[in-house]
């Protein structure tokens, strides 16, 4: 690479840490946040719970 | 040179968007523009981040520094401060509609900054080459360095767009969480104050 290559795989470097960082960030972000609502609905009487239990209450 | 333009060209797509979708948010008052100004905000300044490292080690040998205050550095920098700005003051405010609203005002202002990136190499003397894609006329690269570089460019560009979905995806699940916790806080309330009535 000319003698130019230590700044150049530095660079690509860089840059696949920077993406690797943004790809795990928001996939792990966005896999906890699932898990989180997934429990609160499971957790709480919400709106589908309410509505299972006038199904129920209606048969 | 095929992360570095790439990288440039999505911080600055990024930003764009983000303006855009902070005046739909502003005008039109969309729930989403909201999201996607919030979710393109750190991704951008991430590639900014990029352009500016990648930037540098290469001004190291061509230039025989790693930074000069150029106006196309110097507006890059800006644009990275700006995002920094945006994320900070989305997270400044308790109520989170007042946080997007100020950080919204300040996407729109900072939008100035993209055109003077842009052109900051024609309107000043810069150390930074002038444009050799994006001008009036045929590229001035050879078209060995140019298609990959291009495609290097619709890579980052999708690269961009698949994590401002996701990015998305994960700001509505969020806002569906503070939704149900506020129901929760109210309904707690409601129980609090029935049972003090019935004291």
């Amino acid at each position: 690479m000319g003698g130019y290559a230590g700044f150049v795989w530095w660079a690509y470097g860089v840059t696949a840490l920077v993406m690797a960082g943004l790809v795990l960030a928001t996939w792990r972000g966005l896999k906890t946040r699932e898990r989180e609502l997934k429990a609160l609905q499971d957790m709480s009487p919400g709106r589908r719970g309410r509505s299972h239990g006038v199904a129920e209450e209606d048969v | 040179m095929y992360v570095h333009v790439p990288s440039a060209w999505v911080a600055m797509a990024a930003y764009s968007s983000m303006a855009i979708a902070s005046a739909m948010a502003l005008i039109w008052k969309h729930p989403l523009a909201d999201l996607i100004a919030k979710s393109a905000s750190p991704i951008g300044a991430a590639f900014t981040f990029v352009c500016l490292v990648t930037g540098s080690l290469w001004g190291k040998p061509m230039w025989g520094t790693w930074w000069v205050w150029d106006a196309r550095l110097t507006s890059m920098l800006i644009l990275f401060f700006l995002y920094l700005g945006h994320m900070a003051l989305l997270n400044a405010f308790d109520d989170p509609a007042r946080g997007m609203k100020a950080a919204a005002i300040l996407a729109l202002a900072g939008f100035v900054n993209v055109p003077v990136i842009k052109f900051s190499v024609d309107w000043w003397n810069t150390l930074h080459q002038p444009a050799s894609v994006t001008r009036m006329g045929m590229p001035k690269i050879d078209p060995t360095m140019l298609l990959p570089l291009l495609l290097m460019g619709v890579g980052f560009t999708m690269f961009f767009v698949t994590l401002l979905l996701l990015r998305v995806r994960l700001e509505i699940v969020a806002a569906k969480i503070r939704s149900i916790r506020l129901t929760q806080i109210h309904g707690g309330v409601g129980v609090l104050s029935s049972g003090e009535a019935v004291n």
